[in-house]
């Protein structure tokens, strides 16, 4: 028998009773288009966490003073001294790296500002004018930190909105003079809110430059250094570069942690890629309970068309050809319920576009291979059992049944 | 071209024997027009499904064309089912979701015979059988003497060696029974081998050769001259 006769019989047979193919493909289809649906809405939970992650830069670079893991087996630690600080000397050195893109020093604290009597607590930030492009800083209104020299205490500062509110209310800041821990400072901008960022709230800090910072702390140790690589691809080679670098500089002792935005997303993305597959996975077992839908509707099925199978193997058709026929009409079934599933999946997904735009549910493309294949061999696997009965019916007895 | 020899079929009901066919040697040469007749229960369809391969004898040789065929693989025996035999039943055994085009057509499919090729072949039956007006109704259209008439173009489709047919008019009225009769007996003429199974005697005697059969054992073989 040929392939495409066998498909055309196949299709006819399945024509001939509309209510069970309807019901069968309606149990395939939703169970593949639940398969791409739910993996969709994962897989646009995945694209949205690492977009959040990225606005903050993939290429950046954070160095921390002390060693992390190993702190407790150098040499230092054992006999009794504390990890050398990070300095802006430290900063100008990785400066002129040529991987190196935006680099900015950063240290934090706590002081009091104030204004005609009003005071507040709040989070000062010692940094340069790089700070402002590597962590998406926006300006509500002035400019941010000067570009020049990071050694240069000017006593100017850029405060959060909120704050501004707090100490200002409706009058103009610009320019305009508070004391921070006691230093005057001028007023040179004021920060757009936007919610967090460097784990404080925008709103309520005050970024100073970074020489000012130190002074006012008295403390020369910075807290961070936040480095950009010019791309992508050079991240590893700048990590070691700047390992190098400071190890030279604090007399071989290699006493910085090194952090990547890059490998935090990395865990982040393998996280949300492990719950899609297992939603996918247990939207898959919808698709094993329409394959048993599929087995139980076959059996009964063969248990009716007993003469017409007894008749086509008086007519010449072997035991294979009647199972091939069994399970090419299976075959059929899952792949239109499959093919349909695939096109309902994607409708869900559209809509659930429309409800949340930022949720982009586009089905990864081995969802709905994987979903397809499984739809596919779900057919195959359980017309199996019906076919073989099917097969092994005795044409005689088969034909005598009226 | 057909030859049994001491062929036995025993089937055991509720562990007693029943000795369907018992030792039956028989030779069928083609063009050959033969009527088995016989009580029923006697084994006369058991004989037919025999010649027929849809049923293996339990002992005894059966050669077809001079092939031993007793001990063929599932494939091998469809393959000859296919090629070689023709079977028409009493309840026409059509199927009810094909037309008569179509269910003429399925043993040519089932061979693997082109789709114009199998046009051909069931265009020309159906005229020949005087079904054109009838070409595409299905089976629950048709009358009870154009069922047969389909089924026995499906019969003949792939020009088998031996046409077997087991009570062909005991489903039909005396008309349309005469009818098929008549047609049958035109395509032994132009030289089909053809062995009805009857339980009508005055369609017995019209054949050439009367095999009568009593409890699976041949009691009579005659010809008529
Ligand atoms: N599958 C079977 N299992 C058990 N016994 C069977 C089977 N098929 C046939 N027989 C028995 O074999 C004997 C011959 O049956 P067969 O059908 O060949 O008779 P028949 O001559 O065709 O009868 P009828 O004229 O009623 O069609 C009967 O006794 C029947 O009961
Ligand atoms: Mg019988």
């Amino acid at each position: 028998m040929r392939p495409a006769d066998t498909i055309v019989y196949a299709m006819r047979s399945l024509g001939s009773n509309t209510v069970r193919t309807v019901l069968m493909l309606l149990a395939m289809s939703i169970g593949v288009a639940s398969v791409v649906l739910l993996t969709g809405i994962g897989n646009g939970a995945r694209l949205y966490i690492v977009d959040q992650f990225s606005s903050l830069g993939t290429n950046l670079v954070i160095i921390i003073p002390g060693r992390a893991e190993t702190a407790s087996n150098t040499p230092a630690t054992l006999v009794g001294q504390t990890p050398r600080e990070l300095t802006l000397d430290d900063m100008k050195a990785l400066q002129h790296g040529d991987m190196v893109g935006r680099i900015a020093p950063l240290t934090i604290g706590e002081l009091n500002a104030d204004r005609q009597g009003k005071e507040r607590q709040v989070p000062v930030l010692g940094s340069t004018a790089s700070m402002l492009d590597i962590h998406h800083l926006k300006m509500e209104s002035g400019t941010f930190l000067p570009d020049e020299g990071a050694d240069i205490a000017r006593p100017v500062c850029v405060i959060g909105a909120k704050l501004y509110q707090e100490l200002f209310g409706q009058a103009p800041a610009l320019n305009e003079v508070i004391r921070l821990g006691g230093f005057r400072c001028r007023v040179i901008g004021i920060l757009a809110s936007q919610g967090r960022s460097l784990g404080f709230d925008t709103q309520e800090m005050v970024v100073v430059p970074v020489a000012f910072a130190q002074m006012i702390f008295d403390n020369h140790g910075l807290f961070r250094i936040l480095v950009e690589a010019k791309d992508q691809s050079s991240i590893d080679r700048l990590k070691h570069f700047i390992s190098r670098t400071i190890k030279k500089l604090h007399y071989g002792e290699e006493d910085i942690t090194i952090i990547t935005q890059d490998s935090v997303l990395k865990t982040f993305d393998k996280m949300l890629r492990v719950l899609t597959l297992t939603v996918g996975g247990i939207a898959a077992i919808s698709l094993f309970v329409a394959g048993i839908l599929i087995m139980n509707v076959m059996l009964m099925s063969v248990a009716q068309r007993t003469a017409e199978i007894g008749l086509c193997k008086a007519l010449g058709a072997s035991n294979f050809q009647i199972m091939a026929l069994l399970v090419s009409e299976a075959l059929l079934l899952s792949a239109i319920g499959g093919l349909s599933g695939i096109l309902l999946g994607f409708a869900g997904a559209w809509i659930t576009v429309q409800f949340y735009p930022t949720l982009q549910t586009t089905p990864p493309f081995w969802a709905v291979a994987a979903a397809m294949a499984t739809a596919l061999s779900t057919g195959l696997l359980f017309s199996l059992l019906p076919a073989r009965r099917a097969a092994c019916l005795d044409p005689i007895q088969a034909l005598a049944r009226h | 071209m057909i030859e049994l020899r001491d062929v036995s079929r025993i089937f055991s009901v509720g562990g007693q024997e029943v000795r369907a066919m018992d030792r039956v040697s028989l030779a069928i040469e083609p063009g050959e027009y033969i009527s088995i007749m016989g009580p029923s229960g006697s084994g006369k369809s058991t004989l037919l499904n025999i010649i027929g391969l849809l049923d293996t004898p339990d002992s005894g040789t059966y050669l077809l064309e001079g092939r031993e065929v007793t001990s063929l693989a599932d494939h091998q025996l469809a393959e000859i089912r296919s090629r070689k035999i023709g079977f028409i039943f009493q309840f026409f055994h059509l199927i009810p979701r094909l037309t008569a085009v179509q269910n003429i057509e399925l043993p040519l499919m089932l061979a693997g015979v082109a789709k114009k090729q199998r046009g051909r072949i069931s265009a020309r039956l159906i005229e020949e059988f005087g079904l054109a007006s009838r070409h595409s109704h299905r089976p629950d259209e048709l009358s009870g003497g154009q069922r047969q008439r389909v089924a026995i173009a499906r019969a003949v489709a792939n020009q088998p060696a031996v046409l077997l047919a087991d009570e062909p008019t005991g489903n039909l009225d005396r008309a349309s029974g005469a009818e098929i009769i008549d047609l049958l007996e035109d395509l032994n003429r132009r030289g089909q081998t053809l062995v009805v199974v009857t339980h009508d005697p005055e369609i017995g005697e019209r054949a050439g050769r009367c095999i009568r059969v009593v409890d699976g054992r041949i009691t009579d073989d005659s010809r008529r001259d």
